[in-house]
């Protein structure tokens, strides 16, 4: 039922607003509402056990393992939600004046600095809200930086076929032509497919290493050296640095600009789809065009760098200084793990994919890439039991839920048919990684056995397998008193 | 070791299984010359109890000054049950609801933001949120672009009353894409954008008009007439709005004869904690006729196998993850949990809670103007109707005397001297409805201390 549906007119949580209605005398008539706006009309408990009971209804990861490949699902310490939630940090207006912001500035700095050691770049800014919008400040740093060499032939970036979504939207919002790369047969970028089309119209190349193909390309260094050679630059893509936290740095594999999602390796929560943030990284040649603002230290005192300081900057990508909250969350994350703490992610949560491939291919799974070494996460292909028993890996996933578990990512990457992306972090507990486990084999058999029963799962959920084709063709976008008569 | 369960034996068992000897060896085809050995730069780990005394250090250093300060992010109260129940883990720690039956709270949350910022803007339909305000209107410029068919122009007139970090942001988010932004100057007696100014554009190819209401100086623009002129010319009607100025004034989806086309805005004053800039949220709503055209998520009902409502991510067609290049937008995680915020805000409130929020901020800065105003030398600088800012001209330059009252722990407001160096010595107000009269009283006593100093 919708808050909607629970409004009655003239209730109203009243110890919430003002209690003395004051005048509206300044504003002339012309310029008001005629008629209220319809929100719900609720009391303060209705909408309390509402919106608690709603939450009733979500997997998370503080209640399910939840494997989602390329997420980095980790555990979202408690501690950091409520020291980022202090009084003054969450009262600090975004315009209050240095006197007033040392504090808060001075672990904005440590954070530029940790980033910085830890990805091997010259200089980081955290402004991009999310790694999408990270991605297009990398991409549109790479482009100011052809611009003022007058290298205006560039108009290419190039973008392997396994990347995300996010890669080739963000260099189109920067004015470039997308050129997609394929993988090679072992999962690697195809150097010689590379060769081929990398040139004096590259601008660059977009890569995440760990690929979400869920392996290391060995080739980097060789890729790093083609793409440089030929006047481009190269972006990482840092949705994956979980992997290689503290054991590799996109800085030394050869990478001119990188994005972190602090959402996912530097674990500050996803609530339902953001907010994240997209710090980005840089090589001396791109320092100059960093977004704005950065934080900077004169030995004494933090002070704000912004358009006036940084002239070259590609600009300010929000209205402030990006999601500050998460970045403080990020920066408290940081502090109690410690540079070891840092590396083992990376070793723990490759334990862990490793584990699990192993395991699985054992009771007969098909990875799709047997042969390598899993990194953070790995991939299975259920192409048999789609072919041979008509279930296919969407109805694995939904079965998945009435075990209790969140599927891990379907269909993507795309070149992998029928695939399960799974990623399991270095949170989770072996008996929690061995349930699953038994979750998938047991599915497989009902697959074999009963496929009816997966096909049409989720059976113990609040809602039955939902119609996706029903809501994007009778478009029901927002509530109207008759839509539920 | 901290959020790692692993015991000795598990971590020999599972290489036993794995039939690797060590952790090491895990990492065999990454090549060795690019291992970076142990990084000297990182600090040691703290324990919990350690960082909870650093950040309350910090913390304590910056203070909490009384805030007088608007320009963008507002100082409003938020119910106590709106972050206790936002920060539950199985909201908070949810990923985007790609898998619509285990996320039924999530999407049933933001389809309920949908209608209720539908109903509070007056459009057809809303998406499920942005980064914030300022990049909300690039998407919405780059949106207008995409869906003004009538134009072939690339070209956005931009009111120089609206926000200056939006219209940076605007420039930097669409600077790469052949679009012309046009910036329109504002009254210097009203603060706003005189409608007449519009004239020399008349029949020329505009693809939009932006339209803040009320602008950054917190004056109302005429809206009616600035609609009216873009539809008359073929341009689309992009509203900018304060969503708790919208508790009080005429909605978008009523300006002018027809409405603006799109609509969007700052999500923070819904619940948002000013927390140095964010996370807020960008909201964006728009007529049915475009919602094709919208970047972002989108929430809608369907029916699942058996008949019962439920909740989906829809039109998902738009999206990076399908469309890869040609979306209408590169945006993937948005700031759902603002969003999810902000419902409940609204839920707790309701129309007549919202309603007495925006008359008691409209008053207060109405009483603090008049406090303020009574002090020689300091006067309003624009004869216009404002919302809940103002701007204020001092008989000194701003950046010393704002210096001086954040010494004493009042945040008198925004030099606009950066921005707006043709406005002299002027300084931007806001008392929202959380600021009391001894408050106020105080601002008016240290400011007249300072300036008859």
């Amino acid at each position: 039922m919708l808050i909607y549906q629970q409004s009655r007119t003239g209730r109203r949580a009243a110890a919430q607003a003002p209690l003395q209605k004051a005048e509206l005398s300044g504003i002339p008539e012309a310029f008001r509402r005629k008629q209220r706006a319809d929100l719900p009309e609720v009391s303060e408990m209705q909408a309390v056990r509402h919106y608690t009971r709603l939450s009733q209804q979500n997997f998370s990861i503080d209640t399910q393992f939840y494997p989602l490949g390329s997420c980095t699902m980790k555990y979202n310490p408690r501690g950091c939600n409520s020291l980022a939630m202090l009084p003054n940090l969450l009262a600090r207006h975004p315009e209050a004046p240095a006197d007033h912001s040392q504090g808060f500035m001075a672990c904005i700095y440590e954070l530029q600095e940790m980033l910085k050691e830890v990805t091997g770049m010259q200089a980081v800014s955290l402004s991009p809200a999310a790694g999408a919008q990270g991605e297009f400040a990398g991409v549109a740093m790479i482009r100011a930086y052809h611009d003022a060499r007058g290298d205006d032939a560039r108009t290419e970036i190039l973008v392997p076929d396994a990347a995300h979504g996010t890669n080739p939207a963000s260099a189109v919002m920067c004015g470039y032509k997308v050129r997609e790369i394929p993988s090679g047969a072992d999962g690697d970028v195809d150097v010689e497919a590379l060769r081929k089309v990398v040139g004096p119209q590259t601008a660059g190349i977009m890569l995440t290493n760990p690929s979400t193909l869920g392996v290391f390309d060995r080739k980097i260094e060789e890729i790093a050296k083609l793409v440089h050679e030929a006047g481009g630059l190269l972006y990482y893509d840092g949705a994956n640095l979980n992997a290689i936290l503290g054991k590799v740095r996109p800085g030394d594999m050869g990478f001119d600009v990188i994005h972190v999602n602090l959402h996912k390796t530097f674990s500050t929560p996803h609530g339902g789809g953001g907010p994240g943030a997209g710090p980005v990284g840089v090589s001396k040649r791109l320092q100059p065009y960093l977004p704005v603002p950065m934080v900077a230290h004169d030995g004494e005192r933090y002070h704000w760098l912004t358009e006036v300081d940084c002239p070259e900057s590609i600009g300010r990508l929000s209205t402030f200084a990006g999601n500050a909250g998460v970045l403080l969350r990020a920066y408290i994350y940081a502090r109690m793990l410690g540079g070891e703490g840092m590396e083992r992610v990376a070793e723990y949560s490759t334990l862990n994919a490793n584990y699990m491939m192993k395991r699985l291919t054992d009771a007969g799974f098909e990875a799709a890439y047997p042969d390598r070494r899993a990194t953070h996460e790995f991939i299975l292909t259920l192409q048999k039991q789609a072919k041979q028993l008509g279930v296919n890996t969407m109805d694995f996933a939904k079965r998945l839920l009435d075990y209790g578990y969140h599927a891990p990512t379907t269909y993507f990457p795309l070149l992998v048919p029928e695939c399960l992306l799974i990623e399991p972090t270095e949170t989770e507990t072996r008996e929690e990684l061995d349930g699953f486990i038994d979750a998938l084999c047991s599915i497989k058999q009902e697959a074999e056995e009963h496929p009816e029963q997966v096909k049409s799962a989720p059976h113990n959920l609040p809602v039955k397998r939902l119609d996706d084709v029903r809501a994007a063709r009778e478009l029901d976008l927002a509530w109207k008193p008759d839509n539920f008569n | 070791m901290p959020f790692i369960p692993h015991t000795e034996e598990d971590v020999r068992e599972m290489l036993a299984t794995i039939g690797a000897p060590d952790i090491e060896a895990l990492f065999d085809e990454i090549p060795t010359a690019l291992r970076c050995g142990k990084l000297k730069k990182l600090p040691q780990a703290m324990s919990e109890m350690e960082v909870a005394g650093l950040m309350s250090a910090r913390a304590n250093q910056d203070g909490q000054p009384v805030c007088f300060m608007g320009a963008g992010a507002y100082d409003h109260h938020i119910p106590a049950a709106v972050w206790q129940l936002a920060s539950r883990g199985e909201f908070y720690t949810a990923y985007t609801p790609y898998q619509a039956e285990a996320s039924q709270g999530t999407l049933q949350v933001l389809y309920e933001f949908q209608s209720m910022m539908a109903a509070l803007t007056g459009m057809d339909v809303s998406n499920a949120s942005l980064y914030d305000g300022a990049t909300a209107l690039a998407e919405a410029v780059l949106m207008a672009v995409r869906a003004n068919r009538k134009s072939k122009s690339r070209r956005i007139l931009i009111p120089r009353s609206l926000h200056p970090a939006y219209r940076r942001v605007v420039q930097t988010m669409v600077g790469n894409q052949n679009i012309e932004l046009v910036e329109l100057p504002f009254d210097t007696a009203g603060g706003h954008t005189d409608p007449a100014t519009l004239a020399v554009f008349d029949g020329q190819d505009i693809a939009a008009l932006v339209i803040p209401q009320p602008n950054y100086f917190g004056v109302l623009e005429e809206v009616d007439a600035l609609t009216d002129w873009a539809h008359a010319n073929k341009a689309l009607a992009i509203a900018v709005v304060n969503p708790v100025a919208l508790a009080v004034l005429n909605p978008p989806g009523e300006w002018g004869e027809q409405g603006a086309d799109i609509c969007c805005g700052e999500g923070q004053p819904l619940g948002a904690p000013l927390s140095s800039g964010g996370p807020y949220f960008g909201f964006m709503c728009c007529t049915q006729a475009l919602v094709r055209q919208m970047p972002g998520r989108i929430v809608g009902g369907t029916r699942d196998l058996e008949g019962k409502v439920g909740y989906t991510l829809t039109l998902q067609a738009r999206e990076q993850h399908i469309r890869r290049s040609k979306a209408t937008s590169n945006i993937c995680t948005n700031q759902g949990l603002m969003a999810t915020a902000a419902t409940i805000h609204m839920a707790l409130l309701g129309s007549d809670g919202l309603e007495r929020v925006a008359i008691a901020c409209h008053a207060n800065t109405q009483s603090l103007t008049q406090k303020l105003a009574s002090i020689a030398g300091v006067e309003p600088l624009f004869n216009r109707p404002v919302f809940h800012e103002q701007v204020l001209r001092l008989p000194i330059s701003a950046d010393g005397v704002l210096d001086q009252l954040s010494a004493m722990d009042v945040l008198g407001g925004l030099d606009l001297s950066r921005d707006y160096p043709e406005l002299g010595d002027a300084i931007l107000v806001c008392a929202t409805e959380k600021r009391t009269e001894p408050e106020m009283d105080d601002f008016q006593q240290k400011l007249q201390m300072i300036l008859t100093c």
